[in-house]
């Protein structure tokens, strides 16, 4: 029982789906009409599923439960709890987000699910600590994406869903070489044994140097990292808006999850430490550099925050690559990673959903046809603008506390011409980002039709925008939920 | 060289080949035949390595239902040929990428000293095996289950239409 009572957050998302399918499938039994008019009860059932589990992480940290579970197929300690909250909230906020566009379509009940199921299938990765568990529920959660990329039916829909899922199942054949490669030069699938192994070995580096290579690649794909981020703008601009923001944030921060459970479980001591590390820090230059620049260019505003998000990505990395070998650095680098994810979770929520509400009141993606937006929805323009700057890094938002962290992680690792090369980024990132505020505020609108979001996505934009102030205002307890978190690899 | 390594060196020759053959085959079902024989031959490794309970899951599995499956799936969408070339301009860069890759890895796999190797193969009974996908193993695999059910339940999304209810 204490193992399922660990397991219990993902557990309640796993048993919301459940609910969803089985009341989808005999609702139309019971009442044709209630049937059509079933999505409250669904998104409900979601919305409570997504509570429940925060609620049981919450109850987990106040009766301080920690510990293995299963065999030492997972782990739930500050780091895992950490994630937990995260997918969780992520989860709730798609669903709210996704009210309005599900009203359109069908596959209502099954997209939901599939939201919860992701959900959990994340939250499992970050709990994983053995290969196998790991493997399995990186499969669980993007199969659940790749549906849901496909659920709506037109023509750049179906073009992403096939991107997505051929370089997926790239990729994951090239995480699972990886592992393979880890396997059999320790004989172990659990992390710790094959920590133990790789801090005693001083044979054999380039081997293990080829499976941080090959763990990279493949994980670098849910990362979203130059090279690995061919599908990004793609995919982000034929899935559904919602899902768009699901991939952008949970699947990135799933990716970094796992990325931070292997290489600081597994590969954080011994000689391999420092290959690696440079390996994240010229992945995290050339990531920054080239999503800003791309980004630039671009004049959808899905395609743009797909490039943005890729920058994003890279400055995540710098924190990765500080991680250097020693412990207070340890400490500083992972925890500054947690932090932004945290961070860049609420800000690019925001975001997306807005940009959801206003795109479907003026029917288009295009940033110029943005122009005015300010006149018609003060307040959505508003929380979209503080959401960008937040994205460039300006205070008092979140943003500007995490990019000061990572790079803050990053000069204390000596790694100051890294630094150096975020700060450049983040100048170039707000010409594009400024560029949606401007047009949003200084253009004037062809109508001046007022219009307001619906009420969920006024609710989810509102948490969104109220989290990103409070962070920027007040971070402390967040710094110390990432510093507790960092400590697990410590 | 003993006649093991002998037999085995004859046995990746043939998986090998067949793989190549997926790839290089302008026939789709003849791809799929090759497929067949490349997992095929990883069953003949698993016998090399006295994992018999493995060898016949390959066969059944992968050599059996999964390529079974791709050829309903061929059948059914009446796939044609391949005409003209898959590849683009990017063939030389593609081809220096794989050497390299090759290299690399080769490099590294020849230099490296492997867990567990031995003259002597380890026998593991479908009891140990059984026993330990129940105990040790049993949460990822309850996990694979629900991994099985996401996919149907995203096959039917992805295979029916928008209209209609």
């Amino acid at each position: 029982m204490d193992d399922l009572n660990l397991l219990g957050p993902q557990l309640a998302l796993l048993i919301g789906a459940g609910l969803i399918i089985i009341v989808d499938l005999l609702l139309p039994i019971v009442s044709r009409q209630a049937y059509q008019g079933r999505l409250p009860l669904l998104s409900g059932l979601a919305l409570l599923a997504a509570a429940g589990s925060l609620g049981w992480s919450l109850a987990l940290v106040l009766t301080d439960e920690r510990g293995e579970a299963f065999d030492g197929m997972i782990s739930v300690d500050d780091f895992t709890l950490f994630f937990n909250f995260l997918f969780a909230a992520v989860a709730g906020a798609i669903v709210l987000g996704s009210v309005d566009y599900l009203a359109r379509h069908r596959f209502q009940g099954e997209y939901l699910a599939l939201i919860l199921i992701a959900a959990a299938g994340m939250s499992l990765m970050a709990a994983g600590t053995d290969l196998i568990m790991i493997f399995i529920a990186l499969e669980l959660q993007a199969i659940a994406l790749f549906a849901l990329v496909g659920i709506s039916k037109n023509e750049s829909g179906s073009e992403a869903t096939l991107k997505f899922l051929l370089l997926s199942a790239i990729s994951t054949a090239i995480t699972l070489y990886g592992m393979a490669y880890l396997f059999g030069l320790s004989g172990e699938t659990s992390l710790d044994g094959i920590a133990s192994y790789v801090a005693n070995t001083d044979e054999n580096r380039s081997a293990l140097v080829l499976a941080a290579v090959f763990l990279t690649a493949g994980l670098g794909f849910k990362m979203a990292v130059v090279p690995f981020q061919m599908w990004v703008p793609d995919v982000y601009e034929g899935a559904p808006t919602p899902i768009t923001a699901f991939l952008s944030v949970a699947s990135k921060a799933a990716g970094f999850a796992v990325v931070m459970r292997i290489f600081l479980a597994a590969l954080g001591e011994g000689l391999i430490t420092t290959d690696w590390a440079y390996l994240f820090a010229a992945i995290a230059a050339v990531s920054m550099t080239l999503g800003n620049v791309l980004a630039l260019v671009q004049g959808n505003i899905k395609r743009m925050l797909g490039y943005s998000s890729i920058a994003q990505a890279g400055t995540i990395l710098i924190g990765l690559a500080a991680v250097a070998a020693e412990d207070p650095q340890l400490l500083l680098g992972t925890s500054s990673v947690v932090f932004f994810l945290g961070a860049y979770a609420f800000t690019n929520i925001g975001a997306f959903i807005a940009i959801i509400a206003i795109s479907h009141k003026i029917g288009s993606d295009q940033i110029a046809d943005y122009a005015g937006v300010a006149k018609r929805s003060p307040l959505l323009a508003f929380a979209l603008a503080a959401c960008l700057f937040s994205l460039t890094g300006f205070p008092p938002t979140a943003g500007f506390i995490a990019k000061i962290y990572v790079f803050n992680a990053a000069v204390q690792a000596d790694l100051v011409w890294l630094a150096i090369i975020g700060v450049l980024n983040s100048v170039i990132s707000a010409y594009y980002y400024l560029r949606v505020v401007l047009n949003m505020f200084a253009r004037d609108p062809e109508t001046d039709e007022a219009f307001t979001p619906s009420p969920y996505l006024g609710a989810a934009l509102a948490a969104a925008v109220v989290g990103l102030f409070a962070i920027g205002i007040y971070p402390t307890p967040l710094i110390e939920a990432s510093e507790s978190a960092a400590r697990v690899f410590s | 060289m003993t006649y093991e390594e002998a037999l085995f060196y004859v046995i990746a020759a043939i998986t090998v080949a067949g793989a190549l053959g997926v790839v290089t085959a302008r026939n789709v079902i003849h791809s799929a035949l090759f497929l067949i024989l490349a997992l095929l031959g990883v069953a003949a490794v698993y016998v090399l390595l006295a994992s018999e309970f493995l060898a016949i899951v390959q066969v059944l599995v992968y050599g059996g239902a999964v390529t079974i499956l791709i050829l309903f799936a061929m059948m059914l969408t009446r796939v044609r040929d391949i005409e003209g070339p898959l590849d683009g301009p990017q063939r030389p860069f593609a081809a220096l990428a794989a050497t390299v890759f090759l290299g690399t890895t080769v490099l590294a796999v020849t230099q490296t000293e492997w867990r567990g190797e031995t003259d002597e193969a380890t026998v593991v009974t479908i009891e140990q095996i059984g026993e330990a996908l129940f105990s040790t193993w049993a949460m990822p695999f309850e996990i694979a289950s629900l991994l099985l059910m996401v996919a149907l339940i995203g096959a039917i999304v992805l295979a029916r239409g928008e209209e209609g209810e």
